[in-house]
């Protein structure tokens, strides 16, 4: 397992993924994506939405996703005031969506130009070097895929000791594994790109 | 875009009108998720911050829970909020507390 290292001539972020690695990434990237873009946005529809207007609206959500991880990556922008939250979702929330898929889409492209085949095999490295506008889409990608499984799994302040307390067999503590790999990337690649 | 209409004020008269107008702040709001260095980064990046300020309003989220990261118009605070979220940080916006 390594992380990023700034190269010292370009400045780019570079690292060296195991293929299982990469692939793993490509996999978490388009988890992602499927998330985004399948789990249609939450319109606000009433029993009569058959109005010609009604069909012919096709602005942004107003009301919070349903999915809790949706609604973590997406939150509601005024607390206090529900006719402005709906508003500030109704024109952010489309653009959000497509901006984080076009971001871990970038992801996969990257690692699939530096070399990952459809069906990688033991014993394959993929060097990966990020520009620093590619480097911080990469950053708000593993965010992104960390609040994902951070929501998923319930991951709370300050509880690191229930994880590592539970056996290795757990699929819970496997996720966990991932998502503290993907925080080590991240740190690494903030520290790269921010010296 | 719309232009200014040519109104003509004394420039402190517009200027306190401005202020009386623009109470909001954007808020971050500390998560078990997001690393401390790249809370940091962000500041510094996006809001144009020193190392030293953004380090400071970061550890405010991380001890305090949240931090007032930013002032303006309720224009200029929707732009950072949906900017924080771009970043994947939980940021809300309010009326300034009234001093």
């Amino acid at each position: 397992m390594t992380g990023f290292t700034r190269h010292r001539r370009s400045g780019a972020a570079v690292t060296t993924f195991t293929a299982f690695e990469a692939d793993l990434l490509r996999s978490l990237a388009g988890q992602l994506i499927e998330l985004l873009r399948n789990e249609s946005a939450t319109i606000e529809t009433d029993a009569d939405a058959d109005s010609l207007e009604d069909l012919l609206d096709f602005s942004g959500p107003t009301l919070e996703p349903e999915d809790p991880v949706l609604a973590r990556l997406f939150p509601t922008a005024y607390p206090e005031d529900e006719e402005a939250a709906a508003e500030f979702r109704r024109y952010t929330e489309s653009d959000l969506r497509n901006g984080k898929a076009a971001g871990a889409a970038l992801v996969i492209d990257t690692l699939e130009e530096a070399g990952l085949p459809p069906e990688p095999t033991d014993g394959l490295f993929i060097d990966v070097e990020l520009d620093p506008a590619t480097a911080v889409a990469w950053m708000r990608s593993f965010t992104d895929m960390r609040l994902a499984i951070a929501t998923r799994l319930g991951i709370e302040e300050g509880d690191e000791e229930f994880w590592y307390s539970l056996p290795d067999d757990d699929p819970r503590a496997q996720v966990h594994d991932i998502y503290d790999w993907v925080g080590y990337l991240q740190e690494t690649l903030v520290q790269a790109v921010a010296g | 875009m719309s232009a200014p209409s040519p109104v003509e004020l004394d420039e402190p008269v517009t200027d306190d009108l401005a202020q009386l107008a623009t109470p909001w702040v954007t808020i971050v709001w500390n998560d078990p998720v997001n690393l401390m260095s790249y809370v940091t980064f962000v500041f510094t990046s996006y809001f144009g911050y020193s190392r030293k300020k953004a380090e400071k309003l970061m550890l405010e989220v991380h001890h305090d829970g949240r931090s007032v990261v930013s002032t303006g118009s309720r224009e200029e605070m929707e732009r950072d909020v949906q900017a924080m979220h771009e970043y994947g940080l939980w940021a809300t916006m309010q009326k300034a507390d009234t001093p």
